[in-house]
């Protein structure tokens, strides 16, 4: 049995990360290093208003008198900033008018990912902004969106078109000084979504942006804002991969959101970067910044995250409930494998009356790996009857692995209902052998337990992501009995 | 950055009090207390007091409290009253061997460490380095974490006295021993003093803590307290703190146990100005067992801060911990619960739970429950809850015609009464329900028997 056992664990800790592939293709980059020289390489590049290099110099300096924060479950190698590569676009035409002018090469990456740039061949109504390092290569359904008055577009789009909008949200919700990879990302950053939906518009289809890490040495730091305007809704996606290398890129992403009155924000991410290999040689590394306010009353943030890949992840999608009866969610699956470690988790501000916010966390760890749940639920003085619930579960799939809950809560009004609960445990071997009896084999059993204990998380992402997830959730952990 | 600017003047005072007064400090003590002082200022120079940047105390403002002025004594002073006219514990079933401690000495009417009937060792810790001092040897600074907190560091600098109890093998010592620590003077004092508690295989012994302030002084004490619960041994500590509001409360206790071993700690925090507590428990041998309860009611501008440890370092080890709280008017509280499981303590089940009612606007709580797994098959939960009482209980109280601030205290009292039913001495326990529900009545705002009414 532990023979077998062992067997199964090999098979899941060798299984290919299928997105490992580079594409060939001629890549503009600039020389490897961090100064402000670079920065306002960059910016010229961009070909940027003004505005925007006085943010990113005040952001560069600003991190020069930072350090980087240590407090997290993680053991971080020393990253050299100055041995990264912070601009690297593929050489192709600013902005490809018709699918026609995309680098033939670059499409069929896109394809290859399953994310087709050809409008006519998506099936389900997705929009995607496709972004490859440093910049967008194209975003689909503009014209359809535009109709309806949306905005979706790559960031550098933004600032060149919609200037007003960016700079009245760009770092309202995380400031340039926020924290270490916030104040890099702030300073560097060379692409990403921008979203705005006007006031009572239901968006029609899901909003979505992959981002692909293609060339090496490089790091990839992109920006994302969505504005919801009042009694709004919009679905938005992200997913992303990267090949297989043995050097470690680096990876520092900013997502900020701002709904305002009425408005709901759906976010989900499925976060597949490569892991590094079974040694952990390798992999991204994932330091990722994401915030929400839901700055108008009655407003809503859903975060859906499935991470299963990246060497290290570093992530708290966090909610800030400004309005009065605003809500806050945040459903997470973190599988870790390998060499792999992950602190994740959410924080949740309660500021305005009658806030509301759940919090669901799925940590599944196996082989070396640690996982880490880290949490904060903050109820201010003025949040008079806020309520939150935090659920987190971990699951450990092997002796080797760790599983971790560090939870926060800070309560300043009596009338706040704050609760906590978290367990850890392995599959039960009642459970294997009840399916054993009725004829599952151990290997589906474990695949259809993991399946039930990742459902409730499952269930919240959208249909076209919920089957990919399903599907990673299985290359990664099928039929691994701890 | 004010924490950084007044920390270094504080630490650098108590490391020059303590240069300027070694040979006041080391010359009543025995040696195998006093070769451990030069390393641990060392320590406590390096450390400094712990700030709010250190994760541990994130909650609680240490510098403030030594910012006072403070006497400081390397021997005992002389009291010029007898301390049982003013002082006497107020449960007249209980049957204890008692103790008392004055000011961080040992107080005695004759000997300074005796031993009991059944073989148990009970006395001044200063007394037992020098007649015992292979038993303290062996055991004395082993548990308490010199390296990485200042204020144990401190300790160990300063200590002179304490209690020492030892229960030999196979020992059942059935009455429960009562340790008083008194705080009475007439200028504001700092105490540091230290207790070791050693239950050898096979014993069984029942501790019984109370703290105590008998003048309207401010008080600061800095207490570290070792316990040692060998093979199959069993021990109960109760700690019952009840000081005034301008006193000062640090207590770090540290536990080891051995094979089957049982381990019971309650920690009732009934009264006192701020108050951290640090508990951390080490599962050394397979089998053992710890069962860690506290409570902490405050009110006005009072502050609780428990920090509990608790090392799952070997297989097949059980643990249960059950805190709660009441905070009223602007009292403020943390709880911080870390479950450490190691790569190898297959078969843990450990349990955590914190619930917390706040009863005004302005109290405020703060928990960090926390779990540390290295081991796959084990079970561990821990949960926290912060929030007001229920409101349909309420609701049908009322209802049955009982008023709504007695329905309100009934519900409060029904919610410690679930941390204060596993006191396994029942006078002590209908004693400590009788003294939490006038607690909640607000009838014991002023510090339990105290006779100067100074707040």
């Amino acid at each position: 049995m532990v023979e077998e056992q062992d067997k199964i664990l090999e098979e899941v800790t060798g299984s290919e990360y299928k997105y490992g592939f580079v594409t060939n293709i001629e890549t503009e980059t600039i020389p490897k290093g961090l100064n402000e020289d670079v920065i306002r390489m960059i910016w010229e590049k961009k070909g940027e208003p003004d505005w925007m290099l006085e943010f990113r110099l005040k952001a560069y300096r600003h991190w020069q008198t930072m350090e980087m924060p240590q407090w997290a479950h993680l053991q971080i190698p020393e990253i050299d900033y100055q041995d990264i590569i912070y601009y690297a676009a593929p050489r192709q035409k600013a902005s490809p008018a018709s699918l026609d002018e995309i680098d033939p090469e670059i499409k069929a990456t896109f394809d290859k990912l399953g994310i087709p740039l050809d409008e006519q061949k998506v099936l389900s109504g997705v929009a995607v902004d496709a972004v490859m390092d440093s910049t967008s290569v194209k975003t689909t359904f503009r014209e359809t969106l535009a109709e309806q008055g949306i905005i979706f577009c790559s960031m550098s789009e933004a600032i060149r078109e919609h200037p007003d909008l960016v700079r009245k949200y760009l770092a309202s919700v995380v400031p340039v000084t926020d924290n270490y990879f916030a104040a890099l990302n702030s300073a560097v950053f060379s692409d990403g979504s921008f979203c705005y939906i006007p006031k009572g518009v239901r968006c029609p289809m899901e909003l979505s942006t992959y981002f692909r890490i293609n060339a090496s040495n490089t790091g990839q730091f992109e920006r994302t804002l969505i504005v919801a305007d009042d009694d709004s809704y919009v679905s938005y996606l992200e997913g992303c991969t990267a090949p297989m290398r043995d050097e470690n890129q680096l990876h520092a992403a900013v997502v900020e959101i701002v709904a305002l009155e009425n408005a709901e924000v759906k976010y989900s991410t499925v976060q597949n970067w490569y892991p590094g290999d079974k040694d952990g040689k390798g992999g991204i590394y994932n330091f990722v910044t994401k915030r929400g306010i839901c700055q108008g009353k009655n407003s809503k943030i859903s975060w859906t995250q499935v991470e299963t890949g990246s060497a290290i992840t570093w992530k708290y999608p966090s909610c800030i409930l400004l309005g009065d009866n605003s809500y806050g969610e945040f459903y997470s699956v973190a599988v870790t494998n390998n060499r792999q470690q992950a602190d994740t988790g959410t924080k949740m501000i309660h500021i305005g009356k009658n806030t509301r916010s759940r919090i669901v966390s799925k940590g599944i760890s196996a082989g070396f790996s640690n996982n880490s749940y880290r949490g904060l639920v903050k109820v201010l003085k003025g949040a008079e009857n806020a309520r939150n619930f935090s659920q987190c579960d971990s699951l450990l799939l092997g002796d080797k692995c760790g599983a971790h809950t560090f939870p926060y809560l800070e309560v300043d009004n009596p009338t706040a209902i704050v609760e906590h609960e978290a367990t850890t445990s392995k599959i039960g071997e009642d459970q294997i052998f009840y399916c054993n009896q009725r004829g599952l084999s151990t290997e589906d059993a474990v695949g259809l337990i993991i399946n039930g204990y990742a459902k409730e998380v499952l269930n919240k992402l959208p249909m076209e992501f919920a089957v990919e997830a399903q599907k990673l959730l299985q290359i990664s952990l099928e039929g691994s009995v701890g | 950055m004010s924490d950084k600017t007044t920390a270094i003047p504080i630490r650098d005072e108590l490391v020059n009090l303590y240069l300027n007064n070694l040979d006041l400090i080391t010359e009543g003590s025995a040696e195998v207390l006093n070769q451990h002082r030069q390393e641990a200022i060392q320590h406590f120079k390096l450390l400094g007091l712990p700030t709010q940047k250190n994760e541990k105390y994130k909650y609680s403002r240490i510098e403030p409290i030594f910012a006072h002025n403070y006497e400081k004594y390397f021997a005992p002073k002389r009291i010029a009253f007898n301390v049982d006219d003013i002082f006497r514990c107020d449960i007249p079933e209980l049957d204890t061997h008692l103790v008392l401690v004055l000011n961080g000495f040992f107080l005695s009417k004759a000997e300074k460490i005796t031993t009991l009937p059944s073989g148990a060792i009970v006395g001044s810790l200063a007394e037992a380095a020098k007649q015992f001092p292979e038993l303290v040897k062996a055991r004395y600074n082993r548990l308490a974490e010199n390296q990485t907190d200042g204020l144990v560091a401190l300790n160990t600098a300063f200590a002179q006295d304490g209690v020492f109890i030892y229960i030999p093998r196979n020992v059942v010592e059935s009455k429960p021993i009562q340790i008083i620590n008194l705080l009475m003077s007439d200028e504001n004092q700092l105490v540091q003093y230290r207790n070791l508690i050693v239950v050898e295989e096979g014993a069984q012994a029942n501790v019984l803590v109370c703290d105590h302030t008998l003048s309207p002084k401010r008080f600061l004490s800095n207490v570290v307290t070792e316990i040692f619960v060998g093979n199959n041994a069993k021990l109960e500590f109760v700690k019952m703190q009840n000081e005034h509001n301008d006193s000062a409360l640090l207590t770090h206790t540290y536990a080891h146990q051995q094979r089957d071993s049982r381990l019971t700690t309650n920690l009732l925090s009934l009264h006192g100005g701020f108050i951290r507590n640090n508990l951390s428990v080490t599962l050394a041998g397979e089998g053992a067992d710890a069962q860690l309860y506290g409570l902490y009611l405050t009110d006005r501008t009072q502050h609780t801060d428990n920090f509990t440890f608790i090392d799952h370092a070997v297989p097949n080890c059980t643990s249960n911990e059950l805190y709660k709280g009441i905070l009223d008017d602007q009292a403020t509280g943390a709880f911080n619960g870390k479950i450490m499981v190691r790569r190898n303590a297959q078969k843990t089940q450990a349990y955590q739970s914190n619930n917390n009612l706040l009863l005004t606007a302005d109290a405020r709580m703060s928990t960090k429950p926390q779990l540390e797994i290295y081991a796959d098959d084990v079970k561990c939960s821990h949960g926290a809850t912060v929030g007001q009482l229920d409101a349909d209980a309420l609701f049908y109280m009322r209802a049955r015609g009982i008023a709504e601030r007695e329905a309100k205290l009934l519900l409060m009292f029904g919610f410690v009464h679930e941390v204060v039913k596993h006191i396994s001495i029942h006078t002590l326990r209908e004693r400590i329900d009788d003294m939490v529900n006038k607690r909640l009545r607000g009838e014991l705002s002023r510090c339990h028997n105290c006779p100067m009414h100074c707040c």
